[in-house]
């Protein structure tokens, strides 16, 4: 604490240098945090499901339908409990710039598997009762200003022309990594405007015990193999790691762009510490004269580094961590559950330490090494 | 005993294939609350022998030996832990850390002790007040006349209380009314707080105030003098 004031002395010295230093290691952090949360919530979303649900669709592609029929056979099978079944809509609302999921569902069942979507009592039997009703999840209340008993239409894409809504309730989701911005509605609805009956988007199965899984799922697609619409069965989690591999290598990407800022902000501040460390020669010399020791120079001159640095990281990370917290950010339903974690926080420490370390240990230990008379010498 | 030993001091400087002898086989005594100068034209090695006195530089080969202590044969952390209890250097550019105000580059050296904050304060109030400068400690050397900033280096150099201070052409950088004021502090120095002055001078006037003058030329020393008085 004693040397608290030289050290702010010297990191007052050049106000606009110091602060803009320690903006670049903010910024760095924050992108660092952005851009891992990114892998993250990928990965969160990738692992989300249920052990003991399964899901089938169509083994071509999920954009290709299984018959409605299928949902009697699937039920048949030892170790099936539930099944439900969704169709994917992908309705525009307003002038569409805004994505959110959208889809048809067997109501009754599709809750019924889903308790992580909490729906109030009354609003839920109003949904179940309304065959127009739709279910919207509590972001899109604040994004849209819905509200319980509007009418909203959308305007379909693959199913064409304007559907309307009347809105029956409001989900809350208790997990983090399913959506709050997408929006549910009677597969019935679906049926009877476009008079496709007997297709299913995809199925959802509760089974009695996650052991179970292979089996089951390996029935399912032998009982289908030679029909003209073969399934693919597996867990839910693979389900929803499949959407995630759709992106590619993100992880890998987002890794190496993080890591390239953290570098270039590495140069920065190696760069500002060493110019800083430079113009103050002639002062070290003269604190060696007085008696500081190297060793103290050199601690000296890694707090300063340390004090840009951290004080950056905790502005970085504190940013990140607060603002998207507070926006509730989820990249337009892309990233549900987007929070920054408390390994991320944790390695943008780790991070933020090496910066110091390597930023300030050229310059650091320069000062300690200053030879004092040829230092005063050159300067005078 | 003499406070400063020196023996057999030999020092030698290498630029590029140059050699350069700065003194062989030199040797002095300095006493225990003497006021020395040394005097000489540039390039004698005054400087040198202050640095070495200083323990900023070491000796080729012979000793320094400062208050028993065999300076030219410690480690750089001994030195710097030595200097700071028992030297106390003012240099002929002040070399204030600008970014200090006066109180606050005055305390410097007892940042090193083991002072409570109240000692620290109590010490640099007494220095700041021996200097005349009591009222000016608010201020940062940018805001202080050349006297004034070098009245704060001699305060920030007696302010740990050393053994011994050492001062390099600390008027050159002057003009003759606040060469004067310093000239005057440091008399007060050496006759009322007994402190062992040692100061690099070429002035004659400086040299004057002293009650000892060695002259140094091509590394030797050609004439010594007690008290000589100039006009």
């Amino acid at each position: 604490m004693k040397f608290f004031t030289l050290l702010r002395a010297n990191l007052g010295r050049h106000k606009r240098r110091t602060i803009l230093t320690m903006a670049s290691v903010a910024l760095a952090l924050f992108l660092f945090a952005s851009l891992r949360t990114v892998v993250t919530t990928l990965k969160a979303a990738s692992q989300f499901g249920s052990a003991r649900r399964l899901v089938s669709t169509n083994a071509t592609g999920i954009v290709f339908p299984l018959p409605i029929a299928y949902a009697n056979r699937l039920a048949t099978i030892p170790g099936v409990e539930k099944i439900t079944w969704a169709n994917w809509f992908g309705g525009q609302y307003g002038d569409g710039k805004r994505f959110f999921a959208n889809f048809a569902v067997d109501a009754k069942s599709y809750l019924d598997l889903y308790p992580e979507m909490q729906v109030p009592a009354d609003q839920k039997a109003a949904f179940l009762a309304d065959r127009a009703g739709a279910l919207i999840g509590a972001r899109l209340v604040d994004l849209f200003g819905w509200k319980v008993g509007q009418n909203v239409t959308l305007r379909g894409t693959i199913f064409p022309g304007d559907w309307t809504f009347t809105v029956r309730g409001v989900y809350t989701p208790t997990d983090k990594a399913i959506n709050d911005d997408a929006m549910m509605f009677h597969f019935e609805y679906l049926d009877e405007k476009t008079g496709r009956n007997g297709l299913a988007g995809w199925y959802i199965m509760q089974i009695d015990q996650p052991d179970n899984a292979p089996r089951i799922a390996k029935t399912v697609d032998d009982m289908f193999r030679n029909s003209s619409a073969p399934t693919r069965t597996g867990t839910e989690q693979a389900f929803n790691a499949s959407f995630a591999t759709m992106w590619g290598n993100v992880s890998l990407l987002m890794n190496t762009i993080g890591m390239a800022v953290v570098f270039a902000i590495l140069l920065v501040t190696a760069n500002a510490m060493m110019m800083s460390a430079r113009e103050r020669t002639r002062e070290l010399a003269v604190l060696k004269t007085i008696g500081f020791t190297d060793r103290r120079l050199f601690g000296l001159v890694m707090l300063e580094a340390g004090i840009i640095t951290v004080t950056g990281a905790v502005i970085g990370l504190g940013a990140a961590k607060l603002l998207y917290r507070a926006t509730n950010f989820n990249a337009a339903g892309f990233l549900p559950g987007f929070d920054v974690t408390t390994a991320t926080l944790l390695l943008g420490g780790g991070i933020a330490l090496v910066l110091m370390l390597a930023s300030g240990i050229v310059p650091a230990a320069r000062a300690a090494r200053l030879p004092v008379v040829a230092a005063l010498r050159n300067v005078e | 005993m003499p406070l400063v030993e020196i023996r057999d001091v030999s020092k030698r400087f290498s630029r590029d294939a140059e050699r350069i002898d700065v003194f062989d086989s030199l040797s002095m005594d300095i006493e225990q609350g003497s006021f020395t100068a040394l005097m000489g034209p540039s390039g004698s090695g005054k400087s040198t022998l202050l640095n070495l006195i200083a323990g900023l530089d070491k000796p080729t080969s012979g000793t320094v030996t400062v208050g028993g202590a065999a300076v030219s044969a410690m480690t750089a952390a001994q030195l710097a832990n030595w200097r700071a209890q028992h030297v106390g250097f003012v240099f002929q550019q002040f070399n204030l850390l600008p970014v200090l105000t006066a109180w606050q580059n005055v305390e410097l050296p007892l940042l090193l002790t083991r002072l409570s904050k109240r000692e620290r304060e109590e010490r640099v109030g007494i220095a700041l007040g021996v200097v005349g400068l009591d009222d000016r400690h608010r201020h940062y050397p940018r805001q202080l006349s050349g006297g004034q900033e070098q009245r704060v280096a001699i305060a920030r150099a007696i302010v740990a209380d050393p053994t011994l201070v050492l001062l390099d052409e600390p008027t050159g950088q002057l003009d003759a009314k606040s060469s004067q004021e310093v000239l005057a502090l440091l008399g007060r120095l050496n006759e009322e707080f007994g402190k062992t002055i040692v100061i690099v001078t070429h002035d004659p006037h400086a040299a004057a105030r002293a009650r000892r003058q060695l002259h140094l030329e091509k590394g030797t020393f050609v004439e010594q003098a007690d008290a000589v008085t100039v006009p």
